[in-house]
């Protein structure tokens, strides 16, 4: 299962399409939205995505972990648009005969989507906002 | 030529548009429409920044060479990384916050 949605993610199901009777052990991860970023408070946050290419890109990783670890099935659903604190915006569940490989592909999949899946993450405070990972670009905002 | 650029997150919100359309000589490279672009719309990233872009929905190097109707999209940083890039990006943020707060 790979998706990207724009509603609020159930990872129950995200799981339960990975459970093999060949499999010892699932791995789910939750990527959650927190409440501080950078000692400051977040009202909310905004994801967005370029979703054809995102969509590719998760799909590859999948392939590539299914091809090259000893790993069974991966499901990987992210959710875009406005997210409150406390959501669930990323969801990664990974079915391995041993948990040893499970954990260790759920980790993978996870920093994976984080280089390489075209989909942003803006933090919104009180006092402004900013696009995570994007600060190498600020240099126009310290020079004003 | 006709190629179509798309913009998202950081560089729509700085291109104030999600899309645009683009008139090129045939033959022109990634390279060369990226060096239009950044003078068109210097706001975009400073100079010392590359912009990463996709054409067609894959990552794409600058050598290569454009077509008719290609789907350009400039892909800002992405929220994640590996922990050292994380590490980097938390300090610059640290010393961005300091330099606004002068």
């Amino acid at each position: 299962m790979i998706e990207i949605t724009d509603k609020a993610i159930d990872p129950q199901p995200i799981t339960a399409a990975v459970r093999r009777d060949s499999n010892g052990a699932v791995v789910t991860f939750l990527g959650t939205t927190r409440r501080t970023s950078m000692g400051k408070t977040v009202l909310h946050l905004e994801y967005e995505a370029y979703r054809p290419m995102a969509l590719r890109k998760l799909r590859e990783i999948a392939e590539e972990i299914v091809q090259n670890w000893r790993i069974e099935d991966v499901s990987i659903v992210h959710r875009i648009g406005r997210l409150e604190i406390e959501a669930i915006s990323l969801v990664v569940a990974v079915a391995s005969p041993h948990r040893k490989e499970a954990f260790a592909a759920c980790g993978y999949v996870v920093d994976r989507i984080k280089e390489t899946v075209p989909i942003w993450k803006k933090e919104v405070f009180e006092d402004g906002q900013v696009w995570v990972g994007c600060q190498s670009h600020a240099v126009s905002a310290a020079a004003d | 030529m006709k190629v179509t650029v798309r913009f998202f997150a950081l560089y729509r919100e700085r291109a104030g548009a999600s899309e645009r359309s683009w008139e090129l000589p045939e033959g022109a490279t990634l390279a060369a429409l990226l060096r239009e672009i950044r003078d068109v719309l210097p706001v975009l990233a400073p100079p010392e920044v590359e912009i990463v872009a996709a054409v067609n929905e894959e990552y794409a190097e600058g050598g290569v060479v454009l077509r008719e109707g290609d789907e350009v999209a400039l892909i800002p940083p992405v929220s994640g990384g590996t922990l050292a890039t994380r590490f980097f990006t938390a300090l610059r943020c640290v010393q961005n916050d300091m330099v606004g707060k002068r």
